[in-house]
């Protein structure tokens, strides 16, 4: 491995760690950093999703044939964790309903076509001084502009730039780019290092953290430099731009964090709970941009590469169709599909005219020749390959056995969800056995299951309390047969002569009525078990002068609530 | 407005309160055996097994009176968790039987003559609705048990297969041709 002498000083200076595994694959990324950061041509459309981000969709705020203003928002966050979508372009809404999407599933979600009037005019935005202004509104300010997660994570950052639990000692700022093929971080870096490092100071002050590290592997000499470079012109303090070994996956976060500062994240547990906080560097540049300038997030950088003429980066606007953005580049006849992300954990996509959302930093044009269909796969040997180069520490041949043979609960017990799909076991296994296909697929079915498993709790729950609900109504029903039975007997013992009288028939109708029929089924009732005692028979002489004081009192005042000519209901009788 | 809000937090505390209670009050005690299996059913409360809900179906299970593949809802992983839990073999569906895709009630409100019938089937409270008005189905609620289907008067419920979304869309089960060893 040749260091270059800057970044051989640099792990002088820090002792560098070591994660375990790893692996080697040629890096291709020469191809697409002979050229600078292009601007495509406006598109005839740009199709925009409003669920970019993890969290909640956004929910539109426009109408369709609306004109909307560049950087004019057409999503709204709703709920805690949600961000902001964007019109990336002045123009016309053309539609607002299901399309196809840059996912792996090719199933439809919910996007905002936008047709550009070529003037791409602003809407009036500012930014603020970060210095000024409270935290939360730098937060929301990142909310609200769409700011979320470049690396491909896409978690919306306001939520990561707080932590309100634990202290950050270390921000740490991923511009390894491990990938092979991607080089969109790298150009980013080459080209705007200050306002990442600026991006880097709003979220060093958003988490009072004390160091900032930047990790870029060494074989990016130029965007080493260049951050380097801006780091002393603007004279950052307790910041460091550090060159870490090129070793595939070293920008997965975990890794990172571990190579810098010998912080281990164990299993389940968030790299915030050991003091330390990792942002992609397109994230902090967004987050400049945002913060300083006061504008949302439109564009990304995006590496097209593979089966094209001309390998490249361009700054595209959110919703670019892909197959106009391959075109650009010259995309050659022989592509079959087209990859989002990398090689080795990207997806494929479902169509060429999905549009660019905040989560494809590449697109790879696929070919045959360039990437051979997969051999078919043979059965798992026991090697061990696997688990020498994973990342993670895993067992990757026994969650393969676990993921094959359904046996979900033992993949959890192995650890599944730490897997980060790098795909380096797959890489290395002589069997050729799609491995990271079946983590996938375990995980889908774990989270669904999980979710069975809740809504089955609810519905128990649910059923319970019906059935609790039912049995009260039952005891409720019966006590009030039973209170009405004691009533109409009392009635008929006491006041069957004097009621009528004493009621007025226009005032209380209806009462009168119901207490005839109880009266009536009283008596039926009485008829038919004519050796049931009442109750009033058995009372002691003291009780059943209380009934009469009770009974008098009754009349007194029902009397007076006739007299007064009140519809109300006639005084209850216990 | 804001008296709507206070009474919506009262009714909510209220309602807390009383399942609550309920959970305490009608705790089962006793038969652990039953509520384990009971924790592995669907909970459906769709009557398909014969019993009048999950939790009968479990004790009956428990006392050994019922076989361990009369559950369609809960497919034949049901009938392997239910077979891994008691240490019995795993048994296929009879004829009469077999699982169905999922479905949620769906009720044609144009139609619905609101009769509170398909509220009095409706074993998980998952309809909402008053006499002579307009119901609606709580669908994150609705287990598509189909007992609030036979009761409409005017046929106005009809069940709605789940559709597959981004939201719960599953990676395949990989498939790779397989060559033989040689
Ligand atoms: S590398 Fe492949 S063949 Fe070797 S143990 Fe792992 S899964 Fe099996
Ligand atoms: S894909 Fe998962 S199991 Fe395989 S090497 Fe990477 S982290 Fe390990
Ligand atoms: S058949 Fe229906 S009621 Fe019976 S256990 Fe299964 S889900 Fe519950
Ligand atoms: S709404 Fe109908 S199908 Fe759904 S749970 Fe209630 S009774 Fe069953």
């Amino acid at each position: 491995m040749a260091l270059s002498g800057d970044s051989f000083k640099a792990i002088e200076m820090r002792t560098l760690h070591h994660f375990h595994g790893g692996i080697h694959p040629p890096t291709h990324k020469s191809q697409s950093t002979g050229t600078g950061i292009a601007t495509l041509p406006l598109p005839e459309k740009l199709v925009v999703p409003l669920h970019q981000h993890v969290g909640n969709c956004a929910v539109p705020e426009v109408r369709v044939g609306e004109h909307v203003l560049k950087g004019q928002r057409i999503g709204r966050p709703e709920g805690r964790q949600s961000s902001a979508v964007h019109a990336p372009t002045s123009g016309t809404v053309a539609a607002i309903d299901m399309q196809t999407v840059a996912h792996a599933s090719g199933m439809p979600d919910l996007c905002v076509t936008l047709i550009p009037d070529g003037k791409d005019e602003w809407i009036a935005h500012a930014g603020v001084d970060y210095r000024n202004t409270s935290h939360t509104d730098l937060r929301h300010m990142l909310r609200d502009a769409g700011v979320v997660g470049l690396g491909g994570a896409v978690f919306p950052s306001d939520i990561k730039s707080y932590s309100r639990h634990h202290k950050i000692t270390t921000l740490v700022i991923n511009g390894a780019e491990c990938e092979p093929y991607i080089t969109c971080d790298d150009m980013l870096m080459r080209e705007r290092p200050r306002d990442i490092l600026r991006g880097a100071e709003v979220l060093r002050e958003l988490l009072y953290a004390d160091e900032v590290l930047i990790g870029i592997e060494d074989n990016k000499p130029e965007a080493i430099a260049a951050m380097r470079k801006a780091l002393e012109q603007d004279g950052h303090q307790h910041m460091e731009v550090i060159a870490v070994p090129t070793l595939y996956p070293g920008g997965g976060a975990k890794q990172l964090i571990l190579v810098l500062t010998g912080v281990e994240v164990a299993a389940g547990v968030r790299s915030t709970e050991k003091g330390v906080q990792c942002f992609n560097v397109a994230t902090a540049w967004s987050v400049w941009r945002a913060i300083a300038h006061g504008e949302p997030l439109l564009s990304r950088i995006v590496t097209v590469t593979g089966n094209v003429e001309h390998a490249q980066n361009f700054e595209v606007l959110l919703g670019t169709p892909v197959q106009e953005l391959v075109a650009y580049a010259g995309n050659k006849p022989d592509t079959g599909r087209y990859i989002m992300g990398g090689p080795m954990m990207g997806v494929d996509l479902p169509n060429s005219s999905v549009g660019v959302t905040k989560a494809t930093n590449c697109i790879i044009a696929a070919s045959p020749a360039l990437f051979p269909p997969p051999q078919p796969a043979l059965p798992c040997i026991r090697c061990t390959r696997c688990t020498d180069v994973c990342p993670a520490e895993l067992q990757p041949q026994d969650l393969y056995w676990f993921a094959k043979s359904n046996n979900f609960g033992k993949a959890q017990e192995f650890s599944l969800f730490d897997c980060i799909e790098c795909g380096a076991c797959a890489y290395v296994c002589p069997s050729h056995i799609p491995l990271v296909h079946y983590y996938r697929y375990a995980k889908s079915e774990i989270l669904v299951r999980d979710h069975d498993k809740r809504a089955a709790d609810l519905a128990r729950e649910r059923h319970e309390f019906r059935q609790f609900r039912i049995e009260r109504e039952k005891q409720e029903k019966a006590e009030r047969l039973a209170q009405k039975e004691r009533a109409a007997a009392e009635a008929k013992a006491k006041a069957v002569t004097e009621l009528p009288t004493q009621v007025d028939p226009a005032a209380d109708a209806d009462d009168t009525q119901q207490l005839r029929i109880d009266a009536a089924l009283a008596r039926a009732k009485e008829q038919a078990a004519a050796a049931s005692p009442r109750n009033t028979e058995l009372l002691t002489p003291e009780q059943r002068s209380e009934v009469e004081a009770i009974e008098a009192r009754r009349a007194k005042i029902h009397k007076i609530a006739s007299d007064a000519g009140a519809d109300d209901e006639p005084p209850k009788r216990n | 407005m804001i008296t709507a809000l206070w009474i919506m937090v009262a009714l909510a505390a209220l309602l807390g309160l009383i399942l609550g209670y309920a959970s305490i009050r009608f705790r089962v005690e006793g038969n652990p055996l039953a509520e384990k299996i009971d924790a592995v059913l669907p909970q459906t409360q769709c009557g398909q097994c014969g019993y009048p809900g999950c939790k009968p179906y479990a004790e009956a299970i428990a006392k050994g009176e019922a076989d361990i593949n009369l559950c369609p809802p809960g497919g034949e992983e049901g009938i392997h968790k239910l077979a891994e839990l008691l240490g019995v073999e795993f048994k296929p569906f009879g004829e009469n039987a077999q699982p169905k895709p999922k479905a949620v009630a769906f009720i044609d409100e144009e139609t619905c003559i609101g009769c509170t019938l398909c509220i009095q089937a409706c074993p998980v409270d998952a309809i909402v609705g008053a006499a002579k008005q307009m119901h609606t189905i709580i669908a994150s609620e609705c287990t598509g048990c189909e007992l609030c289907v036979p009761p409409c008067p005017v046929d106005c419920i009809s069940m709605l297969p789940l559709e597959e979304k981004l939201t719960n869309w599953k990676w395949r089960y990989p498939v790779t041709p397989l060559k033989l060893s040689k």
